[in-house]
């Protein structure tokens, strides 16, 4: 997952190869001239994708156009793909008439082509009145499979960078529980599976290189499984114990550790396990009718934010991994009615996501890690368990704003939602890293 | 057993209706014959199989109101392991959010005590459970909370902490489909279950 600060994604900002609409002063930086600041909150790239040829040149274009919308970074325009020739200026090497697509207000232009190998892409700086960025994607499986579906999501993710300076989310996954299965399901709602897990499975999580789940099971012999998912095999990596839950397991951020929740015979507490097997480590140091739960690894892997009922309602702490320094997050508008819960730690460090109980219906809140006032992102229905997406932008979360219980998507920075799947009861979502390779830029 | 009543009752009769047959039975020989008189033969004869067939009713009697007998036993075992079965698995609710064991609900624990003594072979496993409010995942800890204090109070009650295995499920298994007070009252709950030992409870 990336790890930008507000200097590093200021810095990528600035080597964009495409300009905001006008805005204040011009800067020139690199020899390459921005407009202002952006905004991702409010800046939206205009952006065409040409039709594409070939047998599944319609589906190509489709997902490429639905995950750049999805990503809430651009704006699309459609052109009259019937009349092709209005797009064409022979005057220019890449045979696009530029002044065209400038009239229309379009910034950028991706071009398509398939090729043996499997697809050209071309990026058009509509401004410049050039070709900024060329590459060939091989395309797995066969046509309309999920592996080609996320070939094609890795290109989306791509062009998102090669415009934005940060990568896409489309060739991310979400795991979810839905009834007694876990599910997978790509970030654009297509290609689900159902995994081979424990009827009494709950709570999946991914490890960083999205190549693993790990989750509970509850009941008779509850333990802590984790799950290869290129071969499927399982194993159990923590339990059964006598007289002992686990739940809620998380990976830290390097990938080598599983943090979970242990309840005994007086308490919870969190441990942590190698991937690998071997001895606990204890990290709370508990206390006697006190429940500790839900850890999220911070993307440094220092620290762990946690839910505790220390002060008698559940409310949000946040400890070095050690375990020491614990101190609560949430300590703004204390009542006896607090229910603060389902943390997750934003991939860039700054925030995190949680539900809070406000008038008998959970909503989710964003707080600095810092503490200070928590950010009020869902009122409508029953909103809860937020999992960031890899651009720390995107939250996936549970919503009844339907009448039933569903999994939702949303823009933090826009506020706008869309609805990832549609089955009454859907949740514990978990959002995955970017598939195939750096999690990074 | 009451089948086997009617039958013997069935098979007495028929002695009665093989017999009348018999004794009715025309003789159809035309060859002259002396004077009809009392044959002393054919009366023993007829007694013998009357007092055959008495005796065998009054077997299958005897063996019927003995088989009742040990079945009004029986029945009674069995009542009383019923009993002592229901006191067993009987449930306990839970207030909101508490693990604590209610005021009223000691003597669904306490009438547990004496049917784990007087069955020391018994073993069970306590599941808690909780509504559907609060966090799905932490319900699970929740969960694990009310059936350790369900297992505290027995064990301070005297038994054997080996005696009993404490699970969670969390709100993963409401019992009330209800979305209100009503509901999520019956769904905060410890259930038991008799793992080893349940086939033969005696009453205490």
């Amino acid at each position: 997952m990336i790890r930008l600060s507000r200097t590093a994604s200021l810095v990528a900002l600035i080597a964009l190869p495409f300009a905001p609409a006008l805005r204040a002063q011009d800067t020139t930086y690199r020899g390459i001239t921005i407009n202002g600041v952006y905004d991702p909150s409010h800046d939206k790239y205009t952006v065409v994708v040409l039709p594409v040829t070939g047998a599944f040149g319609d589906s190509v274009r489709a997902i490429v156009k639905r995950d750049l919308d999805f990503s809430d970074r651009f704006t699309l325009t459609p052109i009259d793909s019937s009349d092709p020739g209005a797009l064409k200026n022979a005057g220019t090497a890449a045979g696009l008439n530029y002044p065209i697509f400038q009239h229309l207000g379009v910034q950028a232009i991706v071009q398509i082509t398939p090729v043996p190998a499997g697809l050209h892409v071309a990026l058009h700086d509509v401004t410049r009145g050039a070709v900024v960025n060329v590459k060939e994607f091989a395309l797995a499986g066969n046509p309309m499979s999920r592996d080609w579906r996320q070939s094609i999501h890795q290109v989306s993710d791509e062009v998102t960078r090669w415009v934005t300076g940060q990568r896409g989310i489309a060739s991310s996954r979400i795991a979810y529980l839905r009834g007694a299965s876990i599910r997978v399901v790509d970030s654009d709602g297509a290609s689900e599976i159902t995994l081979p897990t424990d009827a009494n499975g709950i709570s999946p999580a991914w490890n960083p290189a999205a190549t693993m789940i790990a989750y509970s099971t509850y009941g008779p012999s509850s333990r802590i499984v984790v799950m290869d998912l290129s071969t499927g095999q399982s194993r159990t990596l923590v339990g059964p114990t006598r007289n002992v839950n686990y739940s809620t397991p998380v990976f830290t951020p390097d990938g080598s550790r599983v943090v979970y929740t242990r309840a005994g015979e007086t308490e919870s507490d969190l441990y942590s396990i190698a991937v690998s097997g071997g001895a606990t480590q204890r990290l709370t140091p508990g206390s006697r009718g006190v429940e500790e739960s839900l850890p999220a690894v911070s993307p440094d892997g220092r620290r762990i934010v946690f839910v505790s009922n220390a002060l008698g309602r559940p409310e949000l702490y946040i400890m070095d991994s050690d375990g020491t320094s614990a101190d609560v997050l949430t300590n703004y508008d204390f009542s006896e009615k607090n229910y603060r819960t389902d943390p997750d730690w934003s991939p860039d460090g700054r925030l995190i996501a949680y539900a809070e109980r406000i008038n008998d219906r959970f909503q989710i809140r964003t707080i600095p890690v810092t503490g200070g006032t928590p950010k009020l992102l869902t009122s409508e229905g029953q909103n809860e368990q937020p999992s960031w997406a890899p651009d720390a932008r995107h939250l996936v979360f549970t919503s009844s704003r339907t009448g039933e219980r569903q999994l939702w998507i949303m823009d933090t920075e826009s506020g706008r939602v869309r609805q990832l799947t549609h089955s009454p009861g859907d949740r514990l979502p978990a959002w995955s890293a970017r598939l195939g390779g750096s999690g990074g830029q | 057993m009451r089948i086997q009543r009617i039958a013997a009752l069935t098979l007495a009769v028929a002695g009665v209706v093989t017999l009348d047959a018999c004794h009715k039975k025309p003789a159809p020989a035309p060859t002259p014959v002396a004077a009809p008189g009392p044959n002393q033969d054919s009366i023993n004869a007829a007694r013998e199989r009357q007092r055959i067939a008495d005796s065998i009713a009054a077997a299958q009697r005897r063996a019927a109101d003995s088989a009742a007998a040990a079945r009004s036993a029986a029945d009674a075992a069995a009542r009383a392991a019923e009993q002592a079965r229901t006191a067993l698995t009987a449930m306990v609710h839970f207030d909101y959010d508490k693990s604590d064991i209610r005021a009223e609900d000691q003597q669904i624990l306490d009438a547990k005590v004496p049917v784990l003594q007087a069955n020391p072979s018994v073993t069970i496993r306590v599941a808690g459970h909780t509504d559907e409010r609060g966090s799905d995942e932490y319900n699970l800890a929740l969960g694990q909370r009310r059936a350790a204090a369900v297992k505290a109070y027995l064990v301070q009650h005297g038994i054997a902490d080996s005696r009993i295995e404490t699970i969670s499920y969390g709100e993963e298994r409401p019992i009330a489909q209800g979305h209100d007070e009503s509901a999520w009252s019956q769904n905060r709950r410890a259930e038991f279950e008799i793992t080893a030992g349940g086939q033969t409870l005696k009453a205490p």
